[in-house]
């Protein structure tokens, strides 16, 4: 599912924590930009888990592995460690359950890499107290009434739940509006506040 | 077909119109049943050149009531080819560029052995005393056929229905020959449901009298009526209510009032009688008994000991299936579990949901997203085996 209206700023990001040649599976595919990087540039072995059947059919088209299914319900069907790599970018807001989505990612892969807009930012916090009205950004473009975002969260909320599920963090990037990463030695809060979307490499 | 009616006998049966391979005593074909089939022969069409690496070789299954005639003139119907729409020079599986098998099943009437063919043991045709053929029995026997093509892996095995049920049969059986497969509408087994019709149209052309106890050729017989009624309630689930509501909804044929009386007053009426007319010109009552049961026996689970997933264990077939919103035959869920079977054996594999009215066989039909479909999966299962173009 492609819940975000902007340029996916996150997807070289991603990209570039995985290795040429591992197993991907990517859950909430979309349209296949992901996966045709990962296919291109690195010779991944790569699956995609699509929502939509629009973008299944079009991922098809283009040459990709991916089938139709929801991540709430269709990770049950994959084996253990199935994978290198199990990437949910830009989808964990819109799941249902992102607790127990994200504790069969960690079962699926021997790595979980999830991206997904940061609820804390400023920006976002600004809208709610100055404005009184739930937030519409160039990354959150939607209306509260129509939005397929139904589980928002902010970075220090994601690492409470990594922390609930037993998993580490290896790696955790935070990229402010302008796409560019936040350093970091920057504390936790400062990632919060400022980070627009954030990238985290997970194992357990 | 007019030999059909003439001479009473199957002349497509034993002397096809399309190359045929034989296999002699030495080569008995080893059937589920238990018992062998021995002489037997396989008849076939092919399309396009066979490359040097023979790694270009695409197989066609076809349907319970199709043929080897996939992408050129029917002999018996004078008709296009089943899959001319997909198949052929320039077209989405591009002969220019692929070797396109396709054979006729054993258990058929068109040059394979069947009911139809002559028992060598007698001189007359099998009838019922050809032993009951199942799905595998099908594949065993085409498997024969790529081995006498000296073909090692088929680049791809695809297929519809029952021929989508021969693609899993074959992606299991002989995983290392298959580097992609393409089932579409099918299932894994044949449900309860599909059997219960199945079994309608068998008790239709037995209870015709013509029918003989499978013997009509030797009374100079066919049982016409009850295969054409087999066809017609067949015809019905091959369809949708939205496609036959669209097309016929309640309209009277010829006419601007109703009968009152049992002539086809209705335009489905009058079109589900044609679809059964044509039928049995093209086709062997006997063999539609061994076909629709080769369907009803197949269950891909329950010969892996109830789990589907072990059908594909340690697989590295390259998977695309396809299922439509409208197929009340094979509907998606049938598609589904077969696709979290393969995910659960680790395999690649893609599927596609096409959204259409036009029921089970829109497969058979030029549906622009199928087509995508098979030409996105095609190109990328070529590029991964080093096909060029």
């Amino acid at each position: 599912m492609s819940v975000n209206g902007n340029q996916r700023v996150d997807l070289e990001v991603v990209a570039n924590l995985i290795p040429p040649q591992s197993r991907v599976l990517d859950v909430g595919s979309g349209d296949g930009s992901l996966l045709e990087l990962l296919q291109d540039t690195k010779q991944v072995d790569g699956r995609g888990l699509e929502l939509s059947q629009r973008g299944v059919n079009e991922c098809v088209a283009r040459g990709l592995s991916v089938i139709q299914g929801d991540a709430d319900k269709d990770l049950e069907f994959y084996p253990d460690k199935g994978f290198d790599f199990v990437v949910l970018s830009q989808t964990l807001q819109a799941t249902r359950n992102p607790k127990l989505v994200l504790d069969e990612l960690l079962r699926i892969g021997n790595r979980a890499i999830v991206s997904f807009p940061n609820f804390g930012h400023w920006r976002v916090r600004l809208s709610l107290f100055v404005k009184g009205r739930m937030p519409v950004t160039a990354d959150l473009p939607y209306s509260w009434y129509d939005t397929p975002n139904i589980h928002f969260c902010t970075i220090r909320d994601f690492v409470n739940l990594c922390e609930e599920l037993g998993a580490t963090v290896e790696k955790a990037t935070a990229l402010d509006a302008a796409g560019q990463k936040i350093g970091l030695s920057m504390p936790w809060w400062f990632w919060n506040f400022f980070g627009q979307q954030a990238v985290f490499l997970l194992k357990r | 077909m007019a030999a059909l009616r003439a001479g009473k006998t199957n002349n497509e049966a034993d002397q096809p119109s399309s190359p045929v391979l034989r296999f002699g005593p030495d080569k008995p074909l080893k059937l589920d049943a238990g018992t062998l089939l021995s002489p037997f022969q396989i008849a076939y069409q092919t399309y396009g050149t066979l490359n040097d690496a023979r790694s270009n070789a695409i197989l066609v299954c076809h349907a319970l009531t199709g043929d080897q005639h996939v992408a050129n003139t029917n002999p018996v119907t004078g008709k296009p080819g089943w899959w001319e729409v997909l198949i052929g020079p320039g077209k989405i599986i591009d002969t220019n560029r692929f070797f396109v098998i396709c054979s006729n099943v054993i258990g058929g009437c068109l040059g394979s052995t069947g009911p139809a063919s002559t028992n060598p043991a007698t001189g007359k045709p099998y009838g019922l005393d050809l032993p009951i053929i199942t799905i595998r029995d099908m594949v065993r026997a085409q498997q024969m056929l790529i081995d006498h093509f000296g073909i090692e892996q088929l680049f791809c095995v695809l297929g519809g229905s029952m021929g989508g049920m021969q693609v899993l049969e074959w992606a299991s059986s002989y995983p290392e020959r298959v580097f992609s497969a393409l089932p579409i509408a099918t299932g894994a087994r044949h449900s309860s449901q599909n059997i219960a019709f199945h079994e309608v149209g068998r008790q239709a052309v037995m209870a015709d009298p013509d029918w003989h106890g499978g013997k009509y050729f030797e009374h100079g017989k066919r049982p016409e009526k009850g295969l054409a009624v087999a066809r017609m309630a067949a015809h019905i689930t091959y369809l949708s209510e939205a496609a036959l509501h669209r097309k016929f909804g309640r309209n009277l044929q010829d006419r601007d009032h109703l009968t009152f009386g049992f002539d086809a007053d209705f335009q489905i009426e009058s079109y589900l009688r044609h679809q059964g007319m044509t039928f049995v010109d093209r086709f062997d009552a006997n063999s539609y008994l061994y076909m629709t049961r080769s369907m009803d026996y197949f269950d891909l689970a329950a010969d892996h000991g109830g789990r589907l997933a072990d059908a594909f264990a340690g697989t590295r077939t390259r998977f695309c299936l396809v299922s439509f919103t409208s197929d009340w035959l094979f509907p998606t869920e049938e598609s589904r579990s077969i696709v979290h079977a393969l995910n659960a054996a680790g395999a690649s594999v893609s599927f596609v949901e096409i959204e259409t009215d036009r029921g089970h066989d829109a497969f058979l039909l030029d549906e622009p997203e199928l087509f995508a479909a098979i030409n996105g999966f095609i190109g990328s299962a070529a590029r991964a085996r080093g096909l060029t173009s």
